[in-house]
């Protein structure tokens, strides 16, 4: 994903502002799915292999690779909980969101 | 564990489909995108028909795919894919590939005509089906692709779908096209593999990826992979190939398959299958098995 695209909701004043066609002129980014969480999956590097099965699986791409350790993207994790389910190593655990 | 090792990675680091999109939590056809896409790249496009991927994508003017994509009617993947390829044709441009990517009920039921045509023609577009084995945009109705014994809504407990799901993968053999894949979320390696592949085979390729839906199939979103890697070791839904309509291959050799009541007993819309019921469709699966281990030559 392009990073140079902006977390930004696009909102048109007026239809002179919408393009001629039906396009996407901006990404997903805007819309911070973490508000979504009940759980959050918090990781133990201590015990974490580096094998990235977190990562392969998540289906927000909410795991970011960060100097080769795994980082859960909480302005986007859904809290699925598939990432600490498939975790070989049962170091990531689902733990109660505090809001 | 040393700092100093790197993250094993086997599928493409690259991302096509950011967060931030739609899907319910643990929806297997989002994973699937983002898999299919690491295999396919950038100079794509892709055709998506009514279906839950057209609301996990956004709202206008808003998009979770790095990709262009034209949104087109429920019955029309397959035909506006192979109007994108005839456009790109027209102005020179062959490297890219157009992909259709529709739910089971666009490519079991509505869609199916248009698929049979494009595949007729041998059109040169990659056609995905992601099988979450219902219609399940519109709140779970059943199609042609529900398994025997599932609840859905118009299948409800007392009148359990009873017919068998189609045999998409027979329909699309039968039509001799260069290529044919089945894939699973739960075996990203493999997937990204088959779509790297059929980047590569020119006329119509046809590939039916395994996608659990948490939602509609009443099970937890954390089992998803989970639900997908059983149904390929019970024999439910096996890994193989078809290349040209007749050469058929396992990619995934399973010595022991596991019993389906596993795999069913963690899905909510098979609660009400009694003993006999499942042994009625462990049946199934055996004979189903067989008759592709037979295919492949085994
Ligand atoms: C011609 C037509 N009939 C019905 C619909 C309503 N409709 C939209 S999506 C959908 C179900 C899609 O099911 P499937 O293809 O399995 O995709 P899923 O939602 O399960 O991902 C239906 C019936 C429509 N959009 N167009
Ligand atoms: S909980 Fe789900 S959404 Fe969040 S990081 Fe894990 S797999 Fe991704
Ligand atoms: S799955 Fe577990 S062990 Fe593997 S990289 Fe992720 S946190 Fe580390
Ligand atoms: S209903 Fe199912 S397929 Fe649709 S977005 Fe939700 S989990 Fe995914
Ligand atoms: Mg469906």
């Amino acid at each position: 994903m392009s990073k140079k695209k902006e977390a930004r909701k696009i909102v048109f004043e007026s239809e002179k502002e919408m393009p001629a066609v039906p396009m996407s002129l901006g990404s997903m980014l805007y819309n911070k799915t973490g508000a979504w969480r009940n759980i959050k999956p918090v990781i133990d590097l201590s015990k974490c292999i580096k094998c990235g099965i977190c990562w392969k699986f998540c289906p927000d791409a909410s795991i970011d690779i960060v100097d080769d350790w795994p980082q859960i993207n909480y302005v986007y994790c859904k809290g699925c909980g598939l990432c600490a389910e498939e975790c070989p190593q049962k170091c990531i655990a689902m733990v109660e969101e505090e809001k | 564990m040393s700092k100093e090792r790197k993250m094993t990675l086997t599928i493409p680091r690259e991302e096509f489909m950011s967060p931030g999109h739609l899907a319910c939590q643990g929806c297997g056809a989002s994973l699937a995108m983002r898999l299919a896409l690491k295999g396919l790249g950038q100079r794509t496009i892709v055709c998506i028909p009514a279906c839950c991927w057209a609301v996990i994508d956004g709202p206008f003017p808003h998009s979770s795919l790095d990709i262009p994509i034209y949104h087109c009617a429920f019955e029309t993947a397959a035909s506006s894919a192979s109007g994108v390829r005839a456009g790109l044709d027209m102005v020179g441009d062959t490297e890219t590939t157009v992909l259709a990517w529709a739910g089971d009920g666009g490519t079991f039921d509505i869609g199916l005509q248009a698929l049979s045509g494009a595949a007729e023609r041998n059109d040169d577009i990659i056609y995905t089906c992601y099988d979450n084995e219902a219609y399940m945009n519109t709140g779970i109705q059943r199609s042609s692709a529900t398994p025997v014994g599932a609840w859905t809504t118009t299948t409800p407990v007392k009148h359990y779908k009873k017919e068998r799901k189609k045999d998409i993968i027979g329909i699309m053999a039968a039509h001799g096209i260069p290529y044919i894949a089945t894939a699973s979320v739960a075996y990203p390696e493999d997937m990204v593999k088959k779509f790297k592949k059929a980047r590569e085979v020119r006329g119509t390729r046809f590939i039916h990826v395994f996608a659990p839906c948490p939602a509609g199939w009443k099970s937890r979103p954390e089992d998803t992979v989970k639900l997908a890697r059983l149904a390929v070791q019970t024999g439910y839904f096996p890994l193989f190939e078809i290349e040209d309509g007749e050469k058929w291959t396992l990619n995934l050799k399973i010595k022991e398959r596991k019993p389906i009541a596993e795999y069913l007993k963690l899905q909510g819309r098979f609660r009400h299958l009694k003993e006999e019921e499942i042994a009625l469709i462990q049946q199934e699966v055996d004979t189903r098995w067989a008759k592709i281990l037979k295919s492949c030559g085994l």
